[in-house]
Formats: C-alpha cells, structure tokens, sequence
C-alpha cells in the first residue's frame, strides 16, 4: 500500500541519449494515489511499458526519481519494492503446479504454510482455478496460464501496487470482459493501487477510476474516462478517445474572420475572439469538436455552414456521415432516427463544445 | 480413400537403401560374418556360430574392461554435466565479451582427439611437463605409469577439459533461448537465486541436457585416442577402456573371429543404454504433458 510517485522522470535506452527523440519517457511528474484504479492508455511504443518497469524496478530510469510514500526507491531493486506485476505473456512455471505457482511469491518470503493455504484458496477461487490446482501449469490453456500468471500478482495481500502491463491480451474476449470485471472487484475488496496498462480505450474505461493517457513519453492528460471524452487536454485524447475520433480543424484569424485555408468559419464570438488572440502568438491553432457533438441540420441556419456529404457509415444504431467543409474534412455522428441530410448538410459547431487548441493543447481560459 | 495400386513409387526409395546399405549394412553384416566364423588364413575358415561371442562374454579381461568402461563414462557424466551448466550459467549473455568467452570455452573442442592425448603427455611429464613437473615440486610423487590412481584422475581431468565445452555450450544455447520475461517475473516474484535456477533455467535446459548427455556418454563409451597416446591403457591395464582392447585384439593379435564378436557385443551395448535412456525421458515428458487436456 504506498502512493507512487514520480517526479522529474526521464528515461531512454541509449546510453548518451543526443535529442528528445531518444527518449521513451520524457521529463514526465504524476502521482498516482495510494488505493486507486488507474489505466495508463496509450498507442504501441508510446513508454506505457517502460514507465510500468520503472515504477516495478525491472528498469531504472536515466533521470528523476520514483517515491514511494515519499521514500526514493531507485535503488532498490523489485524484490524490495514489493511490489507485483502481471505481464502481457503469460509466465508460469512449468514444472509447478497451479497451487505452487501461486505460492511461489508467498514462500519465496517464507509465509507460514498455513496462510501460504488460506491465500492461494482464496486467489484460486476468485480466478476460478480451484478444480485446477493440482495440475502441472505446463497444461493449462493459455487463458488459463494467464490467469495463474495474475493469480501470483494478487496472491501477496500486502503489496504496495500492483502493475498490469496489458494482461488479457492472450484472453478470448468473452473471459476478457469476466476477468476485468474480477479485477474491479479485488480492487473494491483490497483497496491496493492497481496501475493498468492498456491500448484499448474501452479496456481502460471499465476498469479505471482515472485514465492517464500517454504519448510520446509523456502523460498528456490525466482524468476520469468523461474528463477524457469531453474535454481532451491534448489533440491527441481527442484522436484517441472516442470512435471516430475528434475533429479538429486548423485555423487562422484573418480580417476579423476566423478561416481555415481558405474558408470562413461560423463561430460564436468569444470563440472567435479567442482564436484571434492566440493566433497572434502561435500559428499552430485547432479547433477541436467531437462528431457526436456536431449538429446536423437539412435546413441552412443563421449560424450554420454548408458542407458536402461525401460518405455515409451506417452503423446500425447510428451514422457516422463524412463531410466536405470546403478543404476541411469532418465527421459527425447522427443518432438513429435523426433525419439524414442528402447531398448537402448544413453543420453548426455549439460553443459549449468547441475546444480551443494551441500547440496541440488545450487552451481553457478563452472566454 | 481408394487405395492406389500403382506402387513404382517404392523405386524412389531405393537410392537411399543404396546408401544406407553402403553406410551401415554391408560393413556391419561383413563384422557379423567374421564374427561367426573362425579364419586362419585367405582360404581355411570354420563355421563356429556363437563360440566367439560366448567366449568374448566369459572373457575376465573385457570384463574388466566393460567395469572399467562403465565407471568412465559415469564419472565424466557426473563432472562435465553439472560443471558445464555451471559454466553456461556464469558466461556473459552478450555483447563483445559473450563472444569472447564463447570462443575461448569452445576452443578445447576444436582439437583432433590424438592431439589432446598428446599435449597432455607432454604437460604431465615430470621432466618438462608444468603440471607433471608442478604437482612434483610441490611434494607429489606424480607418476602417470606407476600410478593407477594418477593415470585414472588425469584420464578423467582431460576428458573433462576436453568435453566439457560442448555441455557448457548446449546449455548456453539453451538458456539464451528463455524469454527475458521469465527472470522478471521471478524478481517481481522475489524469487532467489537458487529457484530462479530450479524453476526456470533447469526445466527449460531439460531438453538440451538430453542431447548433451547421450552425445557425452557415447563419445566417451569409445574413447580411444586420448588415453592410448597418454596412458597406452597402463599402469598394467588399468586404463585400458573397450575399444582400446577391441583394437589390440583385432590389430594387434589379428584374432578377427573375436574381435568381430566383441565389436557387436560393443555395438549393441551402446545401442542398448542410449535405448533406454532415451526411452525413459520420452516416458517422463509423456508423463508431464498428461493430466491435461491442452497441448
């Protein structure tokens, strides 16, 4: 039980790291508190592994520090971290079986047989392994080795995290769904700080109370899975979160106008004025909306802009349709039941929901 | 499925009989022949049928050679297994220095066994040997030909420093093969040393250790060269192994009825024991993979 954290933290595997380029993880402070259910999300390759080994101790970082409970543990190694990690791949040793693979963390320490007992019954019954503890490990299906994989991270009550570098991706998704739905559970009844890394952004929504969304080596934005849909704090949650993704639409002020290459956006005022203002230090500004807050209309509007339906996804419940506003493309989402708009639509962007983005992040004081 | 009549296909098989017959039957069938048969010259020869491998069976002297045999091949076994994966574990896992090491472990391996018999002659010589020479200065009255304890451990040591190499290398080759994973899930599992050895390396060089031990116990079950130029199978005929006294009989004193006999008592013997170790480690694995439906 510890809180975890990480402050000024850097990471490359080169050993004279030349650029930012080099870096899996850059300059990067988070705290992740004692007792919570965290997702750490992110594309392949984005450091969300790298961070997880260096919080567990497989790897030590090239700068900053990791705290636990305020106490620097760089030097110390996994073993003396206690703390547990289940992989992505399945690890089980083969010649054991199922019952000493779960004990093996617990009389690694030598804990009294009896309780070595009591805590493996109690994992096994969670996960579902109760009839299997006899049977060698090299036997079990893959789901199941996975889940004697996970058992050894849960079996040890007194750990200070436990870490989950994205272990249901061997798991038929049907189990997939059962075992997250388990891990919640443990979580409700230990209240250990479980840290878990995964690419799928549903993944991380059921099982997480707060998702931290990396990219790049960095943690570009860290908050709850409504925080991440409404409001992305870096174009990159918004082209993440959300199936389709976000839109965003590059502008510029031009004449008291606000223009996307060459055309004429409809905006609210303080949209418009807050565009201009930041335009003037930066020319990389983005307007960013959700397609499922775009609004469609058949009808033109005072307000409203004509945009070109260039393709229409019908998805069953509802569509995505994909617009042409003049170079800009877009894409809305029309619930079931909506009127459909034909060769042309007429879209209108509501400035409760238009985000303003600056160098790639969000910009919330424009008002 | 119809069954096909045509069978010229078998045709295809018969450069391979061809070869195998060549390689392996003819000569072998030519020992069998001898073996049953006593010759005195070009043209004088009596069917004796099993006289030769009843006498060769009965004989003390290649009795004492099988006893002495056995105790060989056992002893290198005992040292050259554990000590290679010993080694195995200690050499470095990449870079410039595996490499480095790689060769230097390998290096015994590269030399023609008459050769190693005779650096070891000259490195045991009392005279100008370092260690005959050594072990002498220091107290020890060292005397591989007066001694049979002595030619024994030095037969034994240079078998080792010969072949030991090549269990070394199985097993690093086994161990470079186990996923990274495994030893960091073994740290999160704060698992020591010694189970990190027990647990994962020493199952997953199971299989290797297969390989390495039966090429160990028949490479060493015909030992010729190496204690024929040290030792010449003295002090009297105590480090005279199998094929030493295969070769004086059949060169030597030219008795090729017996030797042809003795040859596939030989043959058969080792045929025999990698039989049945090989068949009792099928077994154990067949044994492990059961109990489950999976695999």
């Amino acid at each position: 039980m510890a809180e975890i954290t990480l402050s000024g933290l850097a990471h490359s595997y080169q050993a004279s790291p030349a650029g930012a380029a080099d870096y899996a993880i850059r300059q990067l402070d988070h705290v992740w508190e004692q007792g919570g259910a965290y997702a750490l999300l992110g594309p392949s390759g984005c450091g969300k592994s790298t961070l997880l080994n260096i919080i567990s101790g497989l790897l030590a970082p090239s700068e900053g520090e990791v705290r636990f409970d305020g106490v620097a543990v760089n030097d110390l190694p996994p073993e003396a971290r206690n703390i547990a990690q289940v992989f992505q791949f399945p690890v089980v040793y083969d010649t054991m079986t199922v019952f000493d693979n779960l004990a093996f963390p617990l009389r690694n320490v030598k804990t009294p047989e009896a309780k070595v007992r009591e805590r493996v019954a109690e994992v096994a019954e969670i996960l579902e392994l109760t009839d299997r503890l006899e049977r060698k490990a090299r036997n079990l299906s893959a789901d199941d080795k996975q889940k004697v994989s996970m058992g050894r991270g849960l079996v040890r009550d007194n750990v200070s995290a436990i870490l989950f570098d994205e272990p249901l991706t061997v798991i038929d998704p049907q189990l997939k769904w059962k075992l997250r739905r388990k891990l919640k559970e443990i979580h409700r009844r230990f209240a250990v700080t479980m840290i878990y890394v995964t690419h799928d952004q549903l993944e991380a929504s059921t099982f997480a109370d707060k998702i931290a969304v990396m990219y790049d080596g960095q943690i570009v934005q860290f908050g709850t899975p409504r925080e991440l849909f409404e409001r992305p704090n870096h174009t990159f949650v918004g082209y993440f979160i959300g199936s389709p993704g976000m839109n965003f639409i590059e502008v510029h002020a031009r004449d008291g106008e606000v223009v996307s290459g060459a055309f004429p956006l409809v905006l609210d005022a303080a949209t418009a004025r807050g565009v201009a203002q930041v335009c003037q230090d930066s020319s990389n500004v983005k307007l960013g909306i959700r397609p499922e807050f775009v609004e469609v209309c058949t009808e033109a509007g005072a307000d409203s802009m004509t945009a070109q339906v260039l393709q229409v996804q019908d998805l069953g419940t509802y569509a995505i349709v994909h617009l042409g506003l003049g170079e800009i493309s877009l894409k809305a989402r029309i619930d079931e039941g909506k009127p459909m708009p034909g060769h042309e639509a007429h879209v209108r962007f509501p400035a409760q929901h238009l985000g303003l983005y600056v160098d790639e992040f969000r910009r919330e004081d424009r008002r | 499925m119809n069954k096909v009549r045509n069978n010229r296909a078998w045709w295809l098989v018969l450069p391979m009989l061809a070869l195998v017959a060549f390689s392996a039957i003819v000569p072998l069938m030519t020992v069998v022949n001898y073996s049953v048969q006593d010759v005195f010259d070009a043209n004088t020869r009596f069917f004796t049928g099993t006289e030769w491998f009843v006498k060769m069976l009965n004989d003390p002297a290649l009795q004492a050679a099988l006893a002495r045999q056995f105790a060989f091949s056992l002893t290198i076994l005992a040292i050259e297994v554990p000590l290679g994966v010993g080694i195995a574990l200690l050499m470095p896992k990449r870079g410039i220095r595996a490499s480095l090491v790689l060769i230097l472990v390998t290096l015994p391996l590269l030399i023609p066994w008459n050769v190693v018999g005779s650096i070891w002659q000259i490195f045991t010589r009392g005279d100008i040997g370092l260690m005959g020479w050594s072990l002498r200065e220091l107290g020890y009255p060292y005397n591989l030909t007066s001694s049979p304890v002595d030619a024994w451990v030095t037969i034994v040591i240079m078998d080792v420093w010969h072949w030991t190499p090549l269990v070394a290398l199985l097993c690093y080759s086994g161990l470079q093969a186990i996923p990274e994973a495994y030893y960091q899930a073994a740290r999160i599992d704060r698992a020591s040393r010694w189970a990190v050895f027990r647990y994962i390396q020493l199952p997953k060089l199971t299989n290797v250790l297969v390989i390495g031990v039966l090429l160990r116990f028949m490479h060493s079950f015909m030992i010729y060269a190496e204690p024929f130029v040290l030792t010449g199978g003295g002090p009297g005929s105590s480090t005279t192994f199998l094929s030493q006294s295969l070769a004086i009989m059949a060169t030597a004193q030219f008795d090729v009825g017996p030797s042809a006999a003795f040859s596939l008592i030989y043959f058969l013997i080792i045929l025999l024991v990698c039989w049945v170790f090989y068949t009792a480690i099928m077994q154990m694995q067949k044994d492990r993979q059961s109990g489950g439906p999976h695999e």
